[in-house]
């Protein structure tokens, strides 16, 4: 095995007080013998884990991992299938543009066009500044305000193309 | 709020219902219902209650109005809505896209209609009845309780007859009397599926006494279905109720809620709600001196379509990939860590407090024989009044869409509704009257699904639909079984040719065979269904197909391969095309006509945008 493979990021460490949190947390939960009713834990502590880090890097998973002990490459298994989960990091706005199916025929195609267009970057990508991720998002359920976009936390509702330049302009 | 205490026995919760009957009678004479679901919210309607709130304060009408927050009204329209519910005449006014600055009127005059808001309808509906409102044909027993109480205050709830049900199956009932009583009311899965949820109880009371769950499957993952979301935000008891009451049926002490994590407003009221009702003694151990313990917790969801299907929502419990596996054994046998498991969805779930409540034989009076009750559908697409709509099962699609949607937003005509998500399929015209149940959506090729409607006009083309279904699929898809994995993105392929004018009429007749040998092979629901909307839209829309086929030709424009632009004569020569074409493929010098250059323009359509004097036609 080439050392270089062992090379893992330090995000764990550099951010102490976010590892706290998560150490707290996942001390707080009823854990037991069996390693597999432990697992099912898993989810909500990678939901946990997200939210402090902003993404789950290696070192993230690892300490996961071990706490609950479980394998690292179940953790990893888990983090590639859902959606939700992220091993790269996204930029600072987090710009979603809803693909359920009232966004779809009330043009949620030109919206993301649009924001292609003015950010540069695909559906997937994250701005080189790291200010801008574009995104698509599942059904959030707000259909009567279709299309609907999301940045952050924040919903807009019955987005033109137009308004792509006025969202992005909200981002400060 | 009274004080929470745990409730002994049945006695303390009937007092406790009655003081609430008695508090109520005497409270405020007017009572104001704001609707603060998350579309609500995403509508600006906070500060419409925070103007209201004010206004109430300044005008010191504290002991004349109560403002209740609520969960979604259904109007979701004409975001922000309100209610204006006089208590003495029981008459209510609903008001949609109410604004802050209309507050001071609005509490001035309380239920007048004098004041410039848009007055949506009156006495709308009447929860639990079925001779509701004749022109909206709507009938509420699952969102009885949603958009009228508060949700985050279970004396709200208690006051509306809440946990009598339970109350009443703990203390007086045996497990198999109330299995029995579902099996009676014919109650069928609302999820989609459709199968009798008294039969499902029944397996699982059958299985040796132990360790059983009870899981409600709150992960709504059919794009453009919102009516779980809706219950859950609007009346998160109703559920936790009928799950406790439905792992006494079947002898579990345990249940589960879970529930997708886009939906964070629904996880708060039901994390609040979950523990309100441990605080009154109503989950727990010994609930109500019955002897009967029982807990429910939440578990989050992660973005997984397929986590609808019930082993891979057991395996996501579990804490692994969210993959199903082949049937049997059926949960009800060996669902979560291997136990006896029933999987209910959250509309199913709101169901049956009202039918514990009323008897099967009441329940059995609504919708049609073998399809019992009501039906909730989040209408939404092209269509003037989008919403939530609970109608009896057996009404006709065009009560649905030109009743209670009243018809084709931006006069346009309809051309299509799509029913059961990315499994289900797309209906015409002539369909329009058939009434609406499990089997005859079925036998027109679609299906009930979990209830998304999604009501299309001219301006769409289906065929783009189809691929669209597809996209959503393959990107849904876990990967376990080829036919789903390659299968659909063959299929997908297929499309992309269609779409893009590069297809024969081979191409359609593999797109059949393909679809069906997918149908056929595919391991869970969503392989087996996933070729539906190609499928339906092939048989119901062949025309559009042979369209692009043939005369490579997109009749609704949105295809952008076959779809061409050109300059007509109306061409002034101002040049605004050419300086915004995004490709530089227009030329002509000023004041002259210019061309489009077809073999570079890229069809964005901008030079259409930008032209002031209709001069750029689009084929």
């Amino acid at each position: 095995m080439s050392t270089t493979c062992c090379e893992r990021d330090t995000v764990i460490d550099d951010q102490p007080e976010a590892r706290q949190t998560l150490d707290t947390y996942l001390d707080s939960l009823p854990l037991t013998d069996d390693s597999t009713r432990n697992r099912g834990f898993l989810i909500q502590s990678l939901h946990k884990a997200q939210d402090l880090f902003g993404y789950l890097p290696e070192s993230v998973q690892l300490l996961v991992a071990n706490k609950l002990g479980i394998h690292l490459s179940q953790v990893y298994g888990v983090i590639s299938f859902y959606s939700f989960f992220s091993d790269t990091p996204s930029g600072e706005f987090r710009i979603n543009v809803c693909t359920g199916t009232a966004c779809f025929v009330k043009g949620a195609g030109k919206i993301v066009e649009e924001f292609t267009r003015l950010l540069g970057i695909d559906e997937g990508e994250t701005t080189g500044d790291m200010r801008f991720s574009l995104g698509g998002l599942r059904c959030v359920g707000a259909c009567s305000l279709a299309p609907v976009v999301m940045v952050n936390e924040r919903v807009y509702g019955n987005v033109t193309p137009e308004m792509v330049p006025e969202i992005l302009n909200d981002c400060e | 709020m009274s004080t929470i205490t745990p409730l002994k026995d049945r006695d303390a919760l009937s007092t406790w219902a009655a003081d609430l009957k008695t508090e109520r009678a005497s409270g405020a004479p007017v009572v104001i219902r704001v609707s603060m679901g998350t579309c609500g919210i995403a509508a600006k309607t906070t500060p419409v209650l925070e103007a209201l709130q004010s206004e109430i304060r300044s005008q010191q009408k504290e002991s004349q109005i109560e403002i209740v927050q609520t969960g979604c009204m259904g109007l979701c329209h004409s975001e922000p809505t309100i209610e204006v519910y006089d208590r003495q005449t029981q008459q209510s006014i609903f008001y949609g896209n109410v604004k802050p600055e209309q507050a001071p009127t609005l509490i001035r005059e309380e239920s007048s209609q004098a004041f410039g808001v848009d007055v949506l309808t009156q006495n709308w509906y009447r929860p639990e009845e079925t001779d509701a409102d004749v022109e909206t044909a709507q009938a509420r027993i699952v969102l009885r309780n949603t958009g009228r109480i508060d949700p985050e205050s279970i004396a709200d709830y208690v006051g509306t007859q809440g946990y009598a049900a339970l109350a009443n199956v703990v203390t007086t009932m045996q497990p198999d009397e109330v299995t029995q009583t579902m099996i009676d009311a014919g109650l069928r899965g609302r999820g989609g599926g459709g199968f009798p949820t008294g039969v499902k109880w029944q397996f699982a009371a059958k299985q040796p006494a132990g360790e059983k769950y009870v899981i409600c499957n709150a992960d709504e993952g059919d794009p453009g279905a919102f009516m779980d979301r809706a219950v859950l935000e609007g009346d998160p008891h109703a559920v936790l109720e009928a799950m406790a009451i439905s792992g006494f049926a079947i002898g579990a002490a345990q249940g589960v809620v879970y529930i997708r994590a886009e939906y964070p407003l629904a996880i708060e009221r039901l994390e609040l709600a979950i523990q309100q009702a441990r605080d009154c003694g109503l989950l727990g151990t010994n609930i109500l001196g019955s002897g009967f313990d029982f807990d429910i917790e939440l578990k989050y969801g992660a973005g997984a379509f397929v986590c609808g299907e019930e082993t891979a929502l057991i395996h996501s419990i579990e804490g692994l990939r969210g993959e199903p596996i082949f049937k049997p054994p059926f949960p009800a046998v060996e669902g979560l860590w291997e136990k006896p498991t029933i999987v209910n969805n959250v509309e199913t779930l709101a169901n049956i407090c009202a039918i514990m409540r009323r008897g099967a034989k009441w329940f059995r009076q609504i919708g049609t024989e073998k399809c019992p009750g009501t039906k909730v559908f989040a209408l939404a697409g092209k269509v003037k009044r989008v919403g939530l709509v609970e109608v009896p099962m057996g009404t006709t699609l065009r009560d649905i869409i030109f009743g209670v949607g009243q018809g084709i937003a931006n006069d346009r005509a309809f051309k299509a509704v799509q029913t059961g998500g990315p499994s289900g399929g797309c209906l015409k015209t002539e369909d329009l009257d058939t009434p609406i149940d499990y089997e005859s959506l079925r036998a027109l090729g679609s299906m009930m699904g979990s209830g998304g409607m999604i009501v299309m006009d001219e301006d769409d083309c289906m065929v783009n639909i189809a691929k669209y279904f597809l996209e959503f699929t393959l990107d849904e898809s876990c990967g376990r079984c080829t036919p789903c994995r390659i299968g659909n993105k063959r299929l997908h392929e297929m499309l992309v040719k269609v779409c893009s004018g590069r297809a024969d009429m081979r191409t359609l007749e593999k797109l059949r065979q393909l679809s069906d040998t997918i149908k056929d092979t595919s391991l869970c629901g969503l392989g087996q269904t996933s070729p539906n909307p190609v499928l339906s839209t092939l048989r119901q829309f062949r025309r559009e197909y042979l369209d692009h086929v043939m005369n490579h030709k997109c009749t609704a424009g949105v295809c952008s391969a076959l779809v061409r632009y050109d300059i007509n004569e109306r061409c002034v020569g101002c040049t605004l095309c050419a300086r915004n074409c995004p490709v530089s493929c227009i030329t002509g010098a000023p004041k002259e006509h210019h061309e489009i250059d077809q073999e570079r323009c890229i069809k964005c359509g901008v030079c259409q945008q930008a032209c002031k004097f209709h001069a750029v036609d689009k084929h």
